[in-house]
């Protein structure tokens, strides 16, 4: 189970808004999170990953507190180890398709297996430059699946995906999802594409 | 003639190099994370050496390192170290000089890496020294070779910081600019040119390499 009550500023245009959400998601389960553009679903992300620090909040994560404001307790990213799908995919430059994956990771036959599901095995000589978007993005999201996050968080994680790619990789995910028992939150500007794997929904607006 | 001016230089040149890289990695990596005030007004003192005049920097390091004075009369007593008159006080006088060309071009490539390389590395477990070194690092090389570049041959044409802190004394202090100077001073314009055309020819060397190994790892934005 992890519970989420924070509070963060944002600034917008408009002025300053407050992010404020309080919420629970089981553990397991797959969430689509969407919202208008600034409504704070990335910030969301972050918050809960530690990249970003909110004004107040409590996060806690199968009774294990990632943070308390009140307490001053506020677990580093590298202890959280939320597994992240960032929207520009922050591939490595300077390492090909199986260093990305040995970085994460020295489970040979682990690795193997997400070459399998991504499609990226003729690949792995390959360096983020030489792929296309397509391919980056799915090695973004294999990047994260070699550390087997308990939390994971996806932040427009299929939208250089196309339709036969996209759907054949979701049901890929669902089933690596429910062996390792991650619970998964997608943040999406297009609900539908998720339907099928997402089982909990959550909006967050201005 | 005497090479020893040329081999005092290059040596003078090597040892402030790999100071600098050693000091400048970790502070320009510090420095390029976030902006305090503090940060701020030791980045300009940093920048200094690039706009002041090297005989008011080498002035003021003759004051503060002088036996007679504070800092220098300190170390004489306590170390029996002297930096005025000595190669110790050149190196000291280059990194001084030479640390904007070290600092800079490593500040702001690792300024212009995306905040998320850093975040994605940490997400996957890695501490902060795993991500500079197999992350950050690697992907600033092109800047780090023109850093390093920079500097070393920055520190091979410094003139008027090495005269005030070093003077001109044979095989301890007098670097190929300082000889050049003194034979020209003299009318020998044969070995002025000989020294010349040496410093002339390793600077144009080192940096005409710097420009063709960075013309095959950076692209241009439009291509």
């Amino acid at each position: 189970m992890i519970k989420i009550d924070i509070e963060k500023k944002l600034k917008a245009y408009q002025g300053t808004q407050v992010l404020k959400i309080a919420t629970q998601f089981e553990t397991g389960s797959i969430t689509k999170i969407y919202g208008p553009s600034g409504a704070g679903k990335t910030t969301f992300l972050k918050i809960i990953a530690g990249f970003v620090q909110s004004e107040k909040g409590i996060i806690t994560v199968d009774g294990l507190t990632w943070l308390d404001t009140g307490s001053k307790i506020n677990l580093p990213p590298q202890k959280r180890m939320a597994g992240f799908v960032f929207q520009d995919y922050a591939l490595f430059p300077n390492m090909t398709v199986q260093q990305h994956l040995g970085y994460a990771s020295k489970d040979t036959g682990w690795i193997k297996r997400l070459l399998a599901i991504g499609k990226l095995e003729t690949l792995t000589t390959h360096k983020p430059e030489y792929l296309s978007g397509g391919q980056q993005q799915r090695l973004a999201i294999l990047r994260v699946l070699a550390i087997k996050p308990k939390l994971l968080l996806m932040d427009e994680p299929f939208s250089a995906l196309d339709p036969d790619m996209k759907a054949e990789l979701i049901g890929e995910l669902k089933q690596v999802f429910k062996e390792l028992g991650t619970t998964v939150l997608i943040v999406s500007h297009n609900p539908q594409e998720l339907d099928g794997l997402t089982t909990e929904q959550l909006l967050i607006s201005h | 003639m005497d090479l020893n001016p040329i081999w005092l230089t290059l040596k003078l040149a090597a040892i402030t190099t790999v100071l600098l890289l050693a000091i400048g990695l970790p502070v320009a990596w510090w420095l390029s994370k976030g902006r305090s005030i503090f940060k701020v007004i030791l980045e300009a003192i940093i920048t200094m050496p690039l706009v002041l005049p090297p005989s008011v920097l080498g002035f003021y390091l003759l004051l503060a390192f002088s036996p007679q004075h504070g800092v220098g009369h300190w170390l004489q007593q306590t170390f029996n170290i002297q930096f005025v008159f000595s190669f110790q006080g050149l190196v000291l006088a280059s990194v001084i000089y030479s640390m904007p060309f070290m600092m800079g071009p490593i500040k702001s490539a690792l300024q212009q890496l995306p905040v998320s390389l850093s975040q994605a590395s940490y997400s996957l477990g890695k501490s902060k020294w795993q991500t500079f070194t197999h992350v950050l690092l690697p992907n600033i090389k092109p800047s780090l070779l023109t850093a390093i570049v920079l500097t070393f041959a920055h520190t091979l044409g410094e003139f008027g910081v090495v005269l005030m802190i070093g003077g001109n004394i044979p095989n301890v202090t007098r670097v190929a600019s300082i000889a050049v100077y003194d034979s020209v001073e003299q009318m020998d314009y044969s070995t002025a040119n000989a020294y010349s055309l040496i410093l002339f020819s390793i600077t144009f060397i080192l940096v005409i390499s710097v420009f063709v190994f960075n013309k095959y790892r950076l692209k241009s934005p439009l291509e």
